[in-house]
């Protein structure tokens, strides 16, 4: 699904637009939107002045769900109405949630399906919807903001996001009707804010310490290209980690039972997280904490205190930053800058120890909590097209290894963590009983051996493979992971000639027809229908063939495409132009890839004129 | 693996075993330039799709040349000697003594009274000599030929690869404590 700036039938568009494109940063307690305007990245502000959107969605029995701000005021009188940190649901099973549940104030649906839901007063909402409540405002604000419909946008994830869940962030923008132009590592995104694709070059570490993520990222960085060396991380360890560790010790101090009501809990995690702030600054604070019996507990919290408190939570980062530099193959001596991400890394112990750790001080001009939205701006603006001569290029590596179940419930890794982005690798397998005519194929996350200590992302059966020996069949299996580090799955039988393959998503994941019925839910009381959405959507898509077409054809027609094709060529293209101004939307899809087909060896013989490009500039010493 | 990828070419480099990694990684810049589906955001489909996939070649190739045993493997894939490992039993037996006293100092390790220095120790180890057999592979192969005595040395390489990867998981084990 794309969203291009359509032009009106007879209006044709300038051929060289500014195209409209945002960075979003959906972080776990508050996001934000940047775009570039006139060579400048900036984050957007509401129409208060204010930039963080927390990430906080409170529904309604009536009328649409508050996101942000007027959400959060709710928090505390409408606990189980009010959804905050939903990023560390998302991708998440019901059964993960169990491991969760008792740190968590919401009512879960008892559900048969994979996806968790929680009720509220609006209905039963799962996660996905809840995100994309968060990107909606997000682009309104950019489009107001812009004068203009965004052509797409990047989102950050934590570079440590398994598969799962970055299905179902690209879900929430699709719900928000968000093209996503790409999925960037957050700690990728900072370094690029910094500039630091500027630097001739060097490897640097990306600390990143958010609300409810930490993620530690070595990048390479050489002449325009980052690379991901390596990343580690834990999805669960923050600065809510560190709030929930400040209230537990007010408890202690205050006498307060553990058992205290859900509106208790929220004031202490307020309390705690606003003397944390404080702390920032200066020595001590004075704490003012109400009882449940009206009275007032008075105390103090000083720095020593809170950094003994919290200094457990500080080392627990420090051994994934161990990992990832030996998964990089450097020393900490061989870091050249370390990059501050996250509004936890204004914490001064954190700084302290992360300086001592990497033995120089920390990058901290950018605010930390704009860094990675300002980054993700300036890769949309490039993705997007709008610089020509951008010669920077990400290269991402997978956070975690993928594997297969294999005999005796072991996981046979097919694609190792930390392997460069996109890849495909393919495994052969076969039976091990005779007549044998399915398979079961379970796909699975993680670095253990043992199948129970992995995370499944998904199972599927391939069918139909002719009865044979056991051992006969050739199944070939191939795993494959895109840019955006999304993992396809496919089996297929060999032998035979018999061909059978499946796609699958992760179980996690939304459905396509489970996103179909939330687009349609939520366009209920919009005014226009989903025929008409759909019938959109490929007239965009269209416009974008047609767009991309025809600069193809401009800059290379004459040398890539023989008279004998270009006849086919224009005839299908005539036929799609045709068809868009139409109401049938399928037709439009036919006729897509129609001109696609039509232009296989066009494109083909493009993109080798390019690879030979990129090696002219390199002596060419083949083969004699 | 099959005989007809060449990952050499897709870099415009010979088949050699001696390689300058340097150069290979410039070229694997310049050529993921070209063809990443980064750069084709905004393209058709089909274009998209071979944009992955020749990406995805890239990678697959720059993995294979950076090292040294799947170079080795691959460059004796290109001259038409392939095999199945499960099916390569035979063993010079006085490598598999050696292999069988290192592992048994590792599994000792942990209660040695300096249990890092021990991992440390075999570590240098097997590090030097997997260095010697890289060495010779590489007179084998851009040398006389030989192909079997170099697939002998490739099997031993991947003993040794094991053997390096349990004892840097212990060592980070034991760092961790």
């Amino acid at each position: 699904m794309a969203l291009l700036q359509i032009s009106e039938p007879g209006q044709s568009e300038a051929p060289h637009q500014h195209r409209l494109a945002a960075g979003i940063d959906l972080g776990t307690t508050n996001s934000l939107v940047a775009t570039v305007r006139s060579g400048v990245a900036d984050t957007l502000p509401d129409a208060q002045g204010r930039h963080l959107l927390p990430s906080v969605v409170h529904y309604r029995r009536e009328g649409p769900p508050l996101v942000g701000w007027e959400a959060l005021e709710r928090a505390t009188t409408h606990p189980l109405d009010t959804i905050a940190s939903v990023k560390r649901l998302m991708g998440r099973g019901v059964e993960d949630l169990k491991n969760l549940a008792d740190r968590l104030p919401w009512e879960f649906v008892d559900t048969d399906s994979a996806v968790p839901r929680i009720r509220t007063s609006a209905g039963e909402v799962s996660p996905v919807e809840i995100s994309a409540e968060i990107l909606k405002v997000l682009r309104r604000r950019a489009e107001e903001s812009l004068g203009g419909e965004l052509t797409g946008v990047v989102i950050t994830v934590p570079a440590y996001f398994d598969d799962a869940q970055r299905q179902a962030t690209k879900d929430a923008a699709r719900l928000a009707g968000l093209n996503v132009l790409r999925l960037l590592n957050e700690p990728t995104a900072a370094a690029v804010a910094y500039g630091l694709d500027r630097a001739e070059e060097g490897v640097i570490a990306v600390y990143d310490l958010g609300g409810g993520t930490f993620d530690i990222s070595i990048l390479r960085l050489e002449k325009g290209v980052f690379h991901v060396l390596s990343t580690a991380g834990d999805t669960a360890l923050g600065g809510d980690d560190m709030d929930r560790l400040i209230a537990a010790w007010i408890m202690e101090q205050a006498g307060i039972p553990d058992d205290a009501g859900h509106h208790q809990l929220r004031r202490l995690m307020r309390d705690a997280r606003a003397a944390k702030e404080a702390l920032t600054g200066a020595g001590e604070v004075p704490l003012a904490i109400e009882l449940e019996d009206g009275s007032t507990w008075h105390g103090t919290l000083d720095r020593e205190r809170l950094n003994t408190l919290i200094d457990p939570l500080i080392r627990k980062t420090l051994s994934p930053c161990r990992r990832a530099l030996r998964d990089a193959g450097v020393s900490a001596e061989e870091i050249r800058e370390v990059v501050m991400v996250g509004g936890s890394t204004r914490v001064p112990r954190v700084r302290e120890k992360v300086g001592e750790f990497f033995g120089r001080p920390p990058l901290v001009e950018i605010d930390p909590d704009k860094v990675v939205a300002i980054g993700a701006a300036l890769q949309a603006d490039l993705l997007a097209g709008n610089r020509p001569d951008g010669e920077m290029l990400l290269l991402d590596v997978t956070p975690l290894s993928l594997g297969i179940e294999t005999m005796g419930g072991l996981v046979e890794k097919i694609i190792p963590r930390n392997t460069t982005i996109p890849v495909a690798r393919a495994q052969e397998f076969t039976t091990y009983k005779d007549g044998q005519t399915a398979m079961t194929i379970h796909v699975l996350q993680g670095e253990r051996e043992m199948v129970s200590d992995c995370r499944s992302l998904a199972r599927f059966t391939l069918r139909g493979i002719p009865p044979m020996v056991a051992g006969a069949p050739r199944i070939r299996v191939t795993y494959q992971v895109d840019a955006d580090g999304l993992l396809s799955v496919t089996a297929r039988e060999q032998t035979s000639g018999v061909e059978a393959s499946i796609e699958v998503k992760p179980s996690y994941g939304l459905e396509d027809a489970e996103v179909e019925r939330m687009l349609r839910e939520s366009l209920e009381h919009a005014e226009e229908d989903l025929e008409a959405r759909r019938l959109r959507e490929q007239q965009v898509e269209a416009d974008r063939v047609l767009e991309a077409l025809d600069a193809a054809l401009a800059e290379d027609g004459e040398r890539f495409l023989p008279a004998d094709e270009r006849e086919a060529v224009e005839a299908a293209r005539a036929r799609l132009a045709e068809l868009r101004d139409g109401d049938d939307p399928q037709a439009i899809k036919r006729a897509i890839e129609a001109l696609e087909a039509a232009c296989a060896g066009f494109v083909e013989r493009r993109m080798n004129a390019r690879i030979q490009e990129a090696m002219t500039g390199h002596t060419v010493d083949e083969f004699e | 693996m099959s005989a007809e990828t060449n990952h050499f070419a897709l870099f415009g480099l010979e088949p050699r075993f001696a390689i300058d990694l340097d150069e290979l990684t410039r070229r694997y810049r310049d050529l993921q330039q070209a063809v990443h589906p980064d750069r084709y955001a905004s393209a058709s489909d089909a274009e998209r799709r071979l944009s992955m996939q020749r990406s995805v070649a890239l990678n697959e190739a720059l993995q294979v040349l950076r090292d040294p045993l799947r170079r080795a493997r691959h460059l004796l894939a290109l001259r038409g000697l392939e095999w199945e490992d499960e099916y390569e039993t035979r063993m010079d037996p006085a490598f598999l003594m050696q292999q069988m006293e290192w592992r048994e100092a590792l599994g000792g390790a942990r209660e040695a009274a300096d249990p890092l220095e021990v991992t440390g120790r075999i570590l240098d180890e097997v590090s030097a000599e997997r260095r010697r057999i890289i060495a010779r592979l590489g007179e084998l192969l851009d040398g006389e030929g030989a192909p079997e005595e170099a697939k002998g040395l490739i099997l031993q390489l991947q003993f040794l690869g094991k053997l390096i990867q349990e004892a840097e998981a212990l060592e980070a084990e034991l760092e961790e404590i």
